[in-house]
């Protein structure tokens, strides 16, 4: 990678355990990742490998057993990195009683923003996020596609530096998701921040990440790192283009193997 | 859509409104085919006549017990959203204060009302407070329930955006404990009209449980029954009034609603 950027973010030896019938069973057994500023990171695995765990303790919501989290070079709690990112789950967790505008507002709400002005912002950026004139919609009233670009509009609307995606594509059908995807990576190309996305789709991995890091299943353990060499923007066009093709196989490979390993 | 909603509103209504034009034919005819005396069962023509006779004497009894229906109901609504709203924010509260609420649960609340009564005379007080402590019960245990039924992913996201326990409760938890507290007012207030005639039956100058005790000792069995036909209106337009202001107030959820048909 040319110019090596700062780390937005570094996670060192992470290891997190839960409680199952009174045993600690361990979720993460020592991960150790960075992102750089700007720098889009996917991060693949199996059900079970401790994905959303990860993203817990990025977002301050959970504190791991023992290792560190640093955020732009200093170290933090938990308490500390609450507010600093911006954290999509898998469901998209629209209020029911809000409309696309205050949904949209939310995130800028949370954080403090009085609801008049977060609505305002929300309002001007509806156009761009393809939810013109459906406003004043309720949740309720929206197809599963547009739900998910209010969520998206809410996560991005405080402009944080590091946005944490949870298989935001994991609902919807095949066809929603491919434009979702697309759109996606043409905001990201316009904004810049820095994204750790969760998946199990090798393709909107690679079609979407500069890196894609492979986690075993639980404990979860960083096991391959694979950069993206793939020439940006990126549109649909790019999947049937031999270089994607070559990417794909190597991942899917890497992935066999693993696979291999474990059983 | 709206015009199949529309005719089975219209069906809805129907069936009661027959039944029980049925059931007061039947009642009318029994009464005149045995000649019973009106002291004894009136039959509903003479409640009929009675409600319009008697009107200067229901209509300002009616009010007073309207009166104390609303003052206790509003009490009640304020101390049982403030109450249900402390326990659930404070784990202490939950653990000393929640289980004593549903302990009191177990006296029947009308038996205070001659305690009451000797504490604070034959006034508008005792029966509002006997009216505010029936509705009370329903309002607490709705709201308590409906903040902990709050989605814990959105908690988890509002705090993962920053934002603070008491902005969290403003943007999330009380929102989504609405439809809960709505529930819970419109039983409350249902209780709230046997409240306030309890607090006026053991002793009272004015309201319709006055009426009630001062027809049946001069055998106005006529009054006393259009009394209760009085009490019965009063319960359940107070009921749909509170159904009313939820929808306006909730416009969303008939949304919810129609996405889950």
């Amino acid at each position: 990678m040319p110019g090596m950027p700062g780390d937005r973010l570094e996670l060192i030896d992470i290891v997190s355990t839960y409680n199952e019938g009174g045993r600690r069973l361990k979720a993460l057994d020592g991960v150790t990742l960075r992102v750089g500023a700007g720098e889009f990171v996917a991060l693949v695995g199996p059900s079970g490998s401790g994905k959303s765990t990860l993203l817990d303790i990025i977002a301050g919501l959970l504190s791991p057993d023992s290792g560190a989290v640093l955020l732009d070079g200093a170290q933090t709690t938990a308490g500390q990195r609450l507010g600093r990112s911006a954290y999509m789950q898998q469901r998209d967790l629209l209020l029911p009683w809000r409309t696309t505008i205050g949904n949209a507002a939310l995130g800028l709400e949370a954080s403090g923003v009085a609801r008049a002005t977060a609505e305002r912002r929300a309002g001007a950026q509806l156009e761009r996020f393809g939810l013109g004139g459906f406003g004043a919609a309720y949740p309720a009233q929206l197809s599963g596609g547009m739900r998910q670009r209010t969520a998206f509009l809410r996560t991005m609307l405080p402009e944080k530096s590091l946005l944490l995606l949870d298989e935001p594509f994991g609902a919807l059908d095949a066809l929603t998701r491919a434009d979702l995807q697309a759109w996606l990576a043409l905001l990201w190309e316009q904004e810049r921040p820095s994204v750790i996305l969760v998946t199990h789709d090798v393709e909107e991995a690679i079609f979407l990440a500069d890196r894609v890091l492979v986690l075993t299943a639980r404990p979860g353990r960083i096991a391959l790192e694979l950069p993206v060499d793939l020439p940006r923007p990126r549109t649909r066009e790019l999947l049937a283009s031999p270089e994607f093709l070559s990417e794909r196989t190597t991942l899917l490979n890497a992935l066999g193997i693993l696979h291999g390993q474990r059983t | 859509m709206t015009e199949r909603r529309g005719l089975l509103d219209r069906w809805r209504w129907l069936g009661p409104g027959l039944l029980i034009a049925a059931l007061l034919a039947m009642w009318e005819i029994a009464v005149r085919i045995t000649g019973t005396p009106t002291w004894l069962l009136p039959a509903p023509t003479d409640v009929g006549r009675s409600l319009i006779d008697d009107r200067d004497i229901l209509l300002p009894n009616a009010l007073v017990t309207l009166s104390e229906v609303l003052l206790g109901f509003l009490l009640a609504l304020l101390a049982g959203i403030g109450l249900g709203a402390a326990i659930f924010r404070s784990p202490t509260l939950d653990r000393v204060l929640y289980p004593i609420i549903i302990g009191t649960q177990t006296i029947p609340i009308p038996a205070l009302a001659p305690l009451l009564l000797v504490w604070f005379g034959y006034g508008l007080l005792p029966k509002v407070l006997v009216t505010a402590l029936v509705g009370f019960f329903p309002i607490v245990v709705n709201t308590v329930e409906g903040l902990r039924a709050t989605d814990r992913e959105v908690v988890d996201l509002l705090r993962a955006f920053g934002a603070s326990r008491s902005r969290i409760f403003r943007l999330a938890e009380f929102p989504s404990s609405l439809p809960s507290i709505f529930a819970g007012a419109r039983i409350a207030v249902a209780v709230c009209v046997i409240g306030a005639v309890f607090g006026e039956l053991v002793g009272a100058r004015a309201g319709l449980g006055y009426l009630m005790t001062r027809a049946i000792s001069q055998f106005h069995t006529p009054r006393l029954i259009a009394a209760i036909v009085l009490l019965s209106l009063m319960g359940t337009s107070l009921f749909a009034l509170i159904g009313l202001i939820e929808r306006l107030a909730l416009p969303w959820r008939k949304y919810v609603t129609a996405s889950r048909d």
